[in-house]
């Protein structure tokens, strides 16, 4: 690990003077202490905003939503018995990521801006990596690609976007709200990420020296008929090979609503607005699933080896519609 | 604080910021501070306790909580397996929620760290949960054993182990290339009736 110097800030405004180009805000640290063992991250500056928990550390409930504070830890949101109960994909999207350990660790505002896992990404030995080296080449493309994004890649990346939160956020309709420099302000989760396009390394709206202090999701009635369903190459503590935030407003068998984030098969977390228009307004069916779940990989994009995933993905889907749809609320 | 020294505790309070002559953007003396390179050779001063004693340690601030373990204080009992967060070697207890070691920095490290120095009783009276895994035989080669009961301890406590299936999933981030797991599920719902009977 490189040198660095390292700052703990006990208040928001604080934390964000003390940012700079170079620096890093540390909340669990369980990205940012692996890549820069890795080399992969190169802070010169550490700002540990775990203090401010205290602030940005609760779970809070009103009539209008659910509010997360950004410094709350994974176990905690995922043990929470009201978010287990009005909102199981939040919660399960979160018991199904990572580990025990690193569930106690990480933050929700970290979570969801954990780096890919693409290898190429993660080893500095590739000399091609555009998010890491901009202009430096893919080396992904035309490389070991099996768990690579097939939606939202570009020519510059293929990365796929690692996390399992993002997807029931932005499922939920979530916002994201932020604290930098020029102030306060809230956006659109569905805004936080952005595309590969041309110039992977940016990865986030994020300001510099921007904070995420909480997500606020809206209540609504489609929030407690959701849930996750994660496909991985084995059965615990591994990421998504392709998986399905989903989340119904059913009246009788009439989807009124349907909510639908995919992971695992993304560059970001990736909302499925084509899928859930097909749905709405019709009975749930199998075969009308199968149909959303068409269109939802309708502009899927295969490498070398990921040709299974759009296949992958709309099984994935199918069986995550029905299931929900199967709830008992 | 007034003489420009950044790696201490706290200077980024709004007090702290404001007797500095201000860490804000744009002002003579937020840039130059901003400037100042780190060196391999900078301390951090912190006090840590770890099963039950306090310590005063001056460290690199690159240190690991896993490193602080095992290089300053000789405490060998955690493990370094793949450094990485991975493996669950490194697993110990902070105010008794477990953790990696190998993913957290000794200098943001708050609270009572737990290892498995700390288990057995004064009198040299196992835990219940190294009774079991004896009792099981519930390890082969032993690396991954400290890290294995650190995390169940945790697992028995948060009540996640209430059947095989539970535990196996709970258990997920402490890997063992012997593959004892049959027999670590087993030590582990041993220990669960032990300390509930």
């Amino acid at each position: 690990m490189r040198p660095f110097a390292y700052l703990s800030a006990d208040t928001p405004k604080g934390a964000i003077a003390a940012s700079t180009a170079d620096s890093q805000f540390l909340a669990g640290g369980t990205t940012l202490l692996d890549l820069m063992k890795l080399d992969v991250m190169q802070p010169q500056r550490i700002i540990d905003i775990n203090p401010l928990a205290a602030k940005y550390g609760r779970i809070e409930r009103s009539a209008e939503g659910l509010s997360l504070g950004a410094l709350v830890r994974m176990a905690e949101a995922a043990d929470d018995p009201n978010l287990n109960r009005d909102y199981p994909v939040l919660a399960q999207a979160l018991h199904l990521a990572a580990s025990p350990q690193l569930r106690n660790m990480a933050t929700l505002g970290g979570n969801v801006l954990q780096r890919t896992r693409c290898p190429y990404f993660r080893d500095p030995s590739y000399e091609a990596c555009n998010k890491r080296a901009p202009g430096s080449g893919c080396a992904a493309i035309g490389g070991l690609n099996r768990k690579h994004a097939v939606l939202g890649a570009s020519e510059s990346c293929i990365a796929t976007y690692a996390g399992d939160f993002a997807q029931a956020l932005i499922a939920l309709d979530a916002s994201v709200e932020l604290a930098g420099p020029d102030g306060q302000r809230r956006i659109a989760f569905e805004q936080l990420h952005r595309l590969p396009g041309s110039s992977p390394q940016l990865e986030t709206t994020l300001a510099p020296g921007e904070l995420i202090t909480a997500f606020s999701v809206p209540s609504g009635p489609w929030t407690r008929r959701s849930l996750y369903l994660k496909i991985r190459d084995r059965e615990s503590f591994a990421f998504a090979l392709a998986s399905a935030a989903v989340a119904l407003d059913l009246d009788g068998d009439e989807v009124k609503d349907a909510r639908i984030g995919l992971g695992g098969v993304a560059t970001v977390p990736w909302r499925a607005r084509e899928a859930e228009a097909m749905l709405k307004g019709k009975p749930m069916t199998e075969a009308g699933a199968e149909a959303a779940a068409e269109a939802a990989f309708d502009k899927a994009r295969t490498r070398d080896q990921n040709a299974y995933k759009p296949e992958l993905g709309r099984r994935t889907l199918v069986r995550a519609l029905l299931g929900a749809a199967a709830l008992e609320i | 604080m007034a003489d420009g020294t950044l790696n201490r505790r706290g200077f980024l309070s709004a007090t702290a910021v404001a007797a500095a002559g201000g860490l804000v953007p744009g002002t003579a003396s937020g840039e130059a501070a901003k400037q100042q390179k780190p060196s391999p050779t900078d301390r951090e001063t912190l006090s840590l306790s770890v099963n039950g004693r306090p310590h005063q340690l001056s460290l690199d601030p690159r240190r690991t909580l896993l490193d602080l373990l095992r290089e300053d204080l000789s405490l060998t009992g955690a493990k370094k397996g793949c450094d990485h967060g991975q493996c669950g070697a490194c697993t110990v207890l902070v105010d008794g929620k477990r953790v990696l070691a190998c993913l957290t920095l000794a200098a943001a490290a708050r609270g009572e760290v737990s290892t498995i120095e700390g288990l057995a009783s004064a009198d040299g009276a196992l835990h219940p949960m190294q009774e079991a895994f004896i009792q099981e035989d519930a390890f082969q080669c032993g690396y991954c054993t400290p890290g294995q009961i650190m995390s169940a301890i945790a697992c028995v406590r948060e009540k996640h182990a209430d059947s095989e299936d539970q535990i196996r999933e709970f258990m997920s981030g402490n890997l063992c290339r012997c593959a004892a797991y049959p027999n670590i599920v087993k030590a582990i719902q041993r220990a669960k009736s032990r300390t509930e009977a």
